[in-house]
């Protein structure tokens, strides 16, 4: 009977305790209420969570990132990522996508394609409240729904924001030093043999 | 008007009951005892046990064919959907077996994030299967809860450093994806602390429980011969007495320089599988209190498989086979893996424990009464998604 008796003070002590302990959601401690009244009350967001991939643009919506060359959707495991480059009028093939679809109900929120993109073009979202009334149309994102600007990943991911931001200047000073010494070494060859300008 | 009066009313030395015919029930698959979705054909004399077969397949999902057809890293999040409550050791056993296909060094600090991840994970599974457990009981939810309370702190880290609670996808070949904050050490640090207090409260709540004793106690003892030939391992096995734990055995990783003991039972019914949970997450705390003191600076990754981790598909492992294994919370997952020199692996296969130590069920509950079927079952700890791979 004792332990029985035992027991049944550990369920009244924590039975009392709900109620004079704070509420502390994200709280270490023992004891208290530890659930949130969603959608009313939410936990703070986590930086690192990730759930659906969006695409970045710099600025404005026509200057979007993603240069179209396919390997988030070859590396994408379950392969949802559809992607379809974009061409001018003439036909030739242009560095961004002009179709870019994820099926959400596929995506499976592995964070492969933020991995394996090399042009730091696609990125993990926060958002998770997505439902959609049916499955077939509601839920595959198109590239206009993804297109979200960088000030909206920094938003939600400051410190991942700040060191790709810092590696993107870098390479590109990198890229703009090496191009100066092309230059540079492509210059003084036209000078030597003086060409008669137009 | 007086109650129409039964003709004969039935006693129970009566030859009529004693010879019953035996009766054919399906617990399951959509049954709450079962976990999952998974069915027991059980053939009952009144209501003790006489036959019993599981029957699987329900949450099939060609995990093994999937796999090989895909880059070797394009199956980490897979494993996270095998055992979904310990998706970190699935990725810990993956990784090991290529790591040793393709002989990849993991820097120091990697290996001691991995052992905590690996550890928290068996807190975390082993808390909520005591309080499954006791749900089949019948300690409707009190139980789970005070174990979710914990759980929850634990996926919260999870969360914070692998981006997702419970599908985790964190071990990449060569190291892990991100490294620890100072801000997450501490947090752990003061999960660790607190556990203790919690565990006593939960013993106390549990272990002297005199119901919980009366339930438990020599119900579905598995011998040690029978948890040796059938393969048994983890928790399970070590209940019977068989003194077997991989991270002492294999010595795999760097378990081999933590000092901790192999908690072992005597009798192996329900209640010695309770308890040695329990001890269990007694010694993994210590284990998390040793890393966590010795725990180098230094990268998180092999840098030169830091290149490798981003384009999956020029990962290609030389020809060979490898079989990694691990003691995760439920046994020994074993991943084998061989290679034909290509970027997707020509043979693919999982030792999932919750399929094997399933398969003496049926020898553990014969004679037992349908009740206790559902908590042998609990005791087992199954997960479906590893069990139906
Ligand atoms: S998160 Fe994973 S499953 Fe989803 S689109 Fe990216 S790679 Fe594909
Ligand atoms: S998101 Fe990145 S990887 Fe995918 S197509 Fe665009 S640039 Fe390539």
């Amino acid at each position: 009977m004792l332990g029985v008796l035992r027991g049944m003070g550990i369920t009244l002590k924590n039975f009392l305790a709900s109620y004079v302990l704070p509420r502390r959601p994200d709280s270490l401690e023992t004891g208290g209420i530890v659930t949130v009244q969603y959608p009313e009350e939410r936990l703070p967001e986590k930086e690192n969570f990730r759930n659906f991939p969006f695409l970045v643009f710099d600025g404005t919506v026509d200057n979007i990132r993603c240069v179209s060359c396919d390997i988030c959707a070859k590396e994408c495991p379950p392969k949802c990522i559809y992607i379809v480059r974009d061409t001018d009028s003439e036909g030739k093939p242009l560095k961004r996508p002009k179709v870019f679809d994820i099926d959400f109900t596929v995506c499976m929120n592995c964070g492969i394609c933020e991995e394996a993109c090399p042009f730091d073009a696609i990125f993990m979202d926060h958002e998770f409240e997505i439902g959609g009334p049916e499955r077939q149309k509601s839920l595959v994102y198109h590239r206009d729904d993804l297109l979200k600007s960088t000030a909206h990943f920094q938003k939600i991911r400051p410190t991942d924001f700040a060191a790709i931001e810092e590696r993107r200047k870098k390479d590109a000073e990198k890229k703009a030093a090496a191009q100066a010494t092309v230059q540079a070494a492509a210059q003084p060859k036209p000078q030597t043999p003086p060409s008669p300008q137009p | 008007m007086s109650p129409p009066v039964l003709e004969k009313t039935f006693q129970a030395s009566d030859p009529v009951l004693q010879d019953t015919e035996t009766f054919e029930v399906n617990l399951g698959p959509q049954h709450p005892s079962t976990h999952g979705v998974f069915r027991m054909n059980v053939k009952l004399e009144g209501e003790t046990i006489v036959s019993l077969k599981p029957v699987m397949g329900y949450l099939h999902r060609n995990h093994e064919q999937i796999a090989e057809n895909m880059s070797y890293l394009g199956s980490m999040p897979y494993t996270d959907r095998l055992d979904y409550f310990n998706s970190m050791s699935n990725n810990f056993g993956y990784a090991l077996a290529v790591e040793r296909l393709a002989k990849i060094d993991v820097p120091e600090r990697a290996q001691y994030v991995r052992v905590i991840m690996a550890e928290l994970t068996r807190l975390v599974n082993h808390v909520s299967v005591i309080g499954f457990l006791l749900n089949d009981l019948g300690a409707f939810f009190t139980p789970v809860l005070y174990a979710f309370r914990e759980r929850e702190k634990i996926l919260d880290v999870f969360e914070e450093v692998a981006g997702s609670r419970m599908m985790c996808n964190y071990l990449r070949f060569g190291g892990v994806k991100r490294d620890l904050t100072p801000a997450v050490t501490e947090r752990i640090k003061k999960i660790v602390r607190g556990f203790p207090k919690f565990l006593d409260e939960f013993e106390g709540l549990l272990t002297r429980n005199e119901i919980l004793c009366i339930r438990c106690q020599k119900v579905g003892v598995l011998p040690y011969d029978l948890a040796v030939n059938a393969g048994i391992t983890g928790p399970m096995a070590r209940a019977s007495g068989v003194n077997y734990d991989l991270r002492k055995v294999d010595r795999y990783s760097i378990y081999d320089r933590f000092k901790f003991k192999i908690p072992l039972g005597k009798i192996g019914d329900v209640y010695d599988r309770y308890l040695v949970r329990i001890l269990e997450m007694r010694e993994s705390l210590k284990i998390l209190e040793q890393a966590l003191k010795e725990i180098p600076a230094g990268p998180v990754m092999n840098p030169k498989f830091a290149a490798l981790a981003k384009a999956p598909r020029n990962f290609k492992p030389p020809k060979g086979e490898a079989y990694g294994r691990v003691e995760a919370p439920k046994g020994e997952l074993g991943f084998y893996l061989v290679s034909d020199g290509t970027a997707q692996p020509w043979r693919y296969h999982v030792r999932a424990p919750s399929l094997i130590n399933l398969t003496v069920l049926e020898d553990l509950c014969l004679g037992h009464k349908v009740a206790d079927a559902v908590i042998i079952l609990g005791s087992i700890d199954i997960v479906l998604g590893e069990l139906d791979h």
